[in-house]
């Protein structure tokens, strides 16, 4: 494997790529035209075969307390206690380390399969849970915008019950499109089969003309059938989830046994919550960002074996990161842009877009360096293998982190 | 006469539904003095209050968050002031607070009977009370919030969730909001507020265009009679009880003037229940039952414990357990509850309650009219697909009314 790459804006806009489209300020990235020729040994991740598990922070995970610029010493002055020294941290090159909680995070980035995209956010931040991760979800910053972009995508699709699944009771913004969703797996699916089916197949079928609450109760009984056949085939990993570990492996657990079994699914949603530190952060995120280590590095070890699996990719994100200066409360409050996470076989490991400046702020939040949308407009066209402006209504620059 | 639709409409959204018998009774009434009789609220509740509260021992364990849900489920059920308690399950999303970090069953029940006690009185002092409430208190981080450290997590929620929405409030609002709130905390073996001088912010600070020494009341009132406020708590009632509105919508304009300067929560719900909009087909077909509702609707409806030990893993697996909301957003609506993982809850859901239910008032039909006997035990319409549906299983009094509970109609109020 390569050794880790930095990509900033400095050496794109200066060395043979090509320049981010002007006027999109300020972040780093290589515009790519659509259905441009992919350079040979830029990708792992094949045409038409990439999947794509979401993984999404709730609450608003510390991203400066996730990649760590331990050494800058205004990181140091406006954490205080909350800081970590550069001892703690794993480091990743560039004055930055992974919290100590990453370690095997830590290992598959000097394996290169693991980019940091930095600074990521959107403009005019807005620091409320629901509409920060509205924005998030639904990939439109500007205005209320009820469906996701992963749904948009949905849309443009053959309709298809398994195409994108979130595990957990729930169907998330992100797979809600216009006119066809994602469906929602429990993670632990130990129950068995649906009872009654073969009367929920009868009940079920569409009836045209219903209201549409009524005929979305319907679709999604007839989708869960679908769902159930195919997840049955999907062996013992699927169903009977190891439950000593915690709820983001047990997800993963279940995408796993969907990827070996050969399931035709391309985007999986899983999440973890708890991340709204405001108080006692040290413990509360050490506790979660090992869970999280510890389910990434399960996953992608158990999928690396496989065929199919070796082309997911894995993407870490979060609604804001917290503000730069602690609060009194051994916590830190609502902030602004944070560190992406993308990990896989595929992945061209390194970091990707600049670190935002931990003295030039606006009003004591971190200014963002890198759009979402040049994300997940590099997720549409590398992983999905799809045109970007379809879901995202206009060209954004690719990133070259697959 | 009133229309027996509308009142079967009426109580799936001011109640739990209603059995035959009691759209019998209604009928005679009339559905304005139906609606009276649901809004009187100070009405004793002897089978409410006959659920025995949970009694927690002194040192929390995990068995206090599931006795305190099958508590709630069960006065539910029980409950003769059904809309008192429906009161406060819309406040307990919209103060929305979460035992998984509270940490503490007993500050949860505490809070649950300040949204009874209070839910349909004046919305100032609700949400006084809330904002002193210890489970809330600990909840947005009031009781670290400190003069020189102010700790913006309950002045934020305060203005965009519990009473105007994001627009309405600046972010110099909200911090200017956590220095007045400073001080605020309890004490941890009375479980009463406490006010600590000392770690107040004396300040003179700015917040919704007053300055001054303010104190947390004082943002509280400033908030809650804010002019965008009565039009926040409109919409947020109005789309629980009868279909999703955005503030600008006009259907809120008597909602509006109902409520009035005295805030009153009362009379907003009866301008709410008495507008022609209500009983539209929007609002017909405009609601999917919380699983909280679907949960404690059929179990009435079919005489079953609401309670038991295995409804809780159920309302997990729906996505609502009350005490536990996903965040302090509350739960989402409709789409959220229809999802591929919950329609195979419901069916098991179904099938165990059915399982455990006297059917006897359906097996007694004959095959042929055992979906109309369904349609009468549950309060609903069939439309011809289902009705269809129904009748290819109607051989088997058990397998028509699992079939039924899982139905279009059912899952929507």
């Amino acid at each position: 494997m390569s050794e880790p790459r930095t990509f900033t804006r400095r050496q794109i806009l200066g060395g043979a790529l090509v320049a981010a489209a002007a006027g999109a300020a300020g972040y780093a990235a290589v515009s790519r035209p659509w259905q441009a020729v992919r350079s040979g040994s830029a990708s792992a991740v094949r045409r038409g075969e990439g999947i794509l598990v979401l993984v999404t922070l709730y609450g608003g995970n510390d991203g400066l307390n996730t990649v760590i610029p331990a050494a800058d010493p205004a990181y140091q002055r406006g954490r205080g206690a909350l800081a970590f020294s550069p001892a703690e941290v794993h480091d990743l090159g560039d004055g930055l380390g992974f919290h100590p909680s990453l370690a095997a995070l830590a290992r598959r980035w000097k394996e290169g399969t693991l980019a940091v995209v930095r600074g990521v956010g959107y403009p005019q931040p807005n620091r409320s849970h629901f509409r920060s991760m509205d924005i998030w979800q639904s990939g439109v910053p500007d205005r209320q915008e009820v469906t996701g972009w992963i749904g948009r995508w949905l849309d443009t699709e053959t309709p298809d019950p398994l195409r994108a699944l979130s595990l957990g009771p729930n169907l998330p913004r992100l797979l809600q499109g216009a006119t066809t969703s994602g469906s929602a797996v429990p993670s632990m699916s130990a129950n068995g089969a649906t009872p009654f089916g073969g009367a929920l197949a009868r009940l079920d079928r569409p009836a045209p003309g219903e209201p549409a609450l009524l005929a979305r109760v319907r679709q999604t009984g007839t989708d869960l059938l679908a769902v159930e056949a195919a997840l049955a085939k999907a062996g013992p990993d699927a169903s009977s989830p190891d439950r000593s570990t915690g709820p983001l492996a047990q997800q993963l657990d279940v995408v796993a046994g969907a990827i070996t079994a050969g399931l035709p699914t391309r985007v999986y949603a899983v999440s973890l919550g708890g991340f709204d530190t405001h108080a006692g952060e040290k413990a509360t995120q050490a506790r979660l960002l090992g869970e999280v280590d510890a389910a990434l590095d399960r996953f992608l070890t158990s999928v690396s074996a496989d065929a199919r699996g070796r082309h997911a990719v894995v993407v870490v994100y979060t609604e804001f990161g917290r503000r730069v200066a602690a609060n009194a409360s051994g916590g830190t409050d609502h902030g602004t842009a944070g560190p992406v996470l993308v990990l896989g076989e595929g992945v061209r490991g390194g970091f990707v877009g600049d670190e935002p400046s931990l003295t030039d702020l606006d009003d004591g939040d971190l200014v963002m360096t890198t759009d979402f949308r040049s994300v997940y407009a590099t997720l549409l066209d590398r992983v999905l293998d799809v045109d970007p402006v379809t879901a995202l209504g206009r060209p954004w620059p690719v990133l070259p982190f697959v | 006469m009133a229309v027996r639709d509308d009142l079967a409409h009426l109580f799936r959204r001011a109640a739990f539904g209603a059995s035959a018998a009691e759209l019998d009774a209604a009928e005679q009434a009339g559905y304005e003095a139906t609606v009276d009789r649901l809004l009187a609220l100070d009405s004793p509740d002897g089978p409410g209050d006959a659920i025995p509260a949970p009694v927690f021992p002194p040192l929390p364990s995990k068995d206090d968050a599931r006795a305190a849900v099958q508590w709630w489920l069960r006065r539910m059920a029980a409950t003769a002031v059904p809309l008192r308690e429906k009161i406060a399950l819309f406040w307990h999303g919209h103060f929305a607070t979460s035992i998984e970090k509270v940490k503490s069953a007993a500050l949860m029940v505490a809070q649950n009977e300040v949204l009874r006690r209070q839910g349909a009185g004046d919305f100032g002092e609700l949400t006084l009370a809330v904002a002193k409430d210890p489970a809330m208190l600990v909840w947005l981080d009031s009781n670290t919030n400190k003069v020189g450290h102010p700790n913006e997590n309950f002045a934020r929620e305060l203005m965009e969730l519990f009473t105007l929405g994001i627009g309405q409030y600046s972010e110099s609002d909200v911090r200017e909001a956590a220095r007045c709130f400073t001080g605020w905390t309890f004490d941890r073996r009375s479980g009463s507020f406490v006010f600590r001088p000392g770690q107040h912010d004396n300040g003179v600070k700015t917040v919704l265009g007053s300055t001054g020494n303010l104190a947390g009341e004082d943002v509280i009132r400033l908030a809650t009679t804010h002019p965008a406020s009565a039009r926040f708590v409109a919409a947020k009632v109005w789309s629980h009880f009868a279909y999703p509105v955005a503030v600008d919508d006009p259907v809120l304009d008597p909602l509006v003037a109902a409520y009035g300067s005295s805030l009153d929560v009362a009379a907003l719900l009866r301008a709410t229940f008495l507008a022609p909009e209500f009983l539209s087909d929007a609002a017909r077909n405009g609601l999917v039952k919380q699983p909280v509702e679907y949960v404690v609707g059929a179990a009435r409806a079919l005489g079953v414990d609401a309670g038991g030990a295995e409804v809780v893993p159920v309302l997990n697996q729906l996505g609502q357990v009350p005490f536990a909301p996903p965040s302090v957003g509350g739960w989402p609506q409709n789409g959220y509850w229809l999802s591929t993982a919950t329609a195979a809850a419901r069916a098991r859901f179904a099938a165990r309650l059915v399982a455990a239910a006297d059917l006897s008032a359906v097996a007694s039909a004959t095959p042929a009219a055992r979906v109309e006997a369904v349609a009468r035990l549950l309060s609903v319409v069939w439309t011809p697909p289902t009705r269809d549906a129904l009748a290819a299983v109607a051989a088997d009094p058990k397998a028509v009314v699992r079939l039924a509970l899982v139905s279009p109609e059912y899952v929507v109020a």
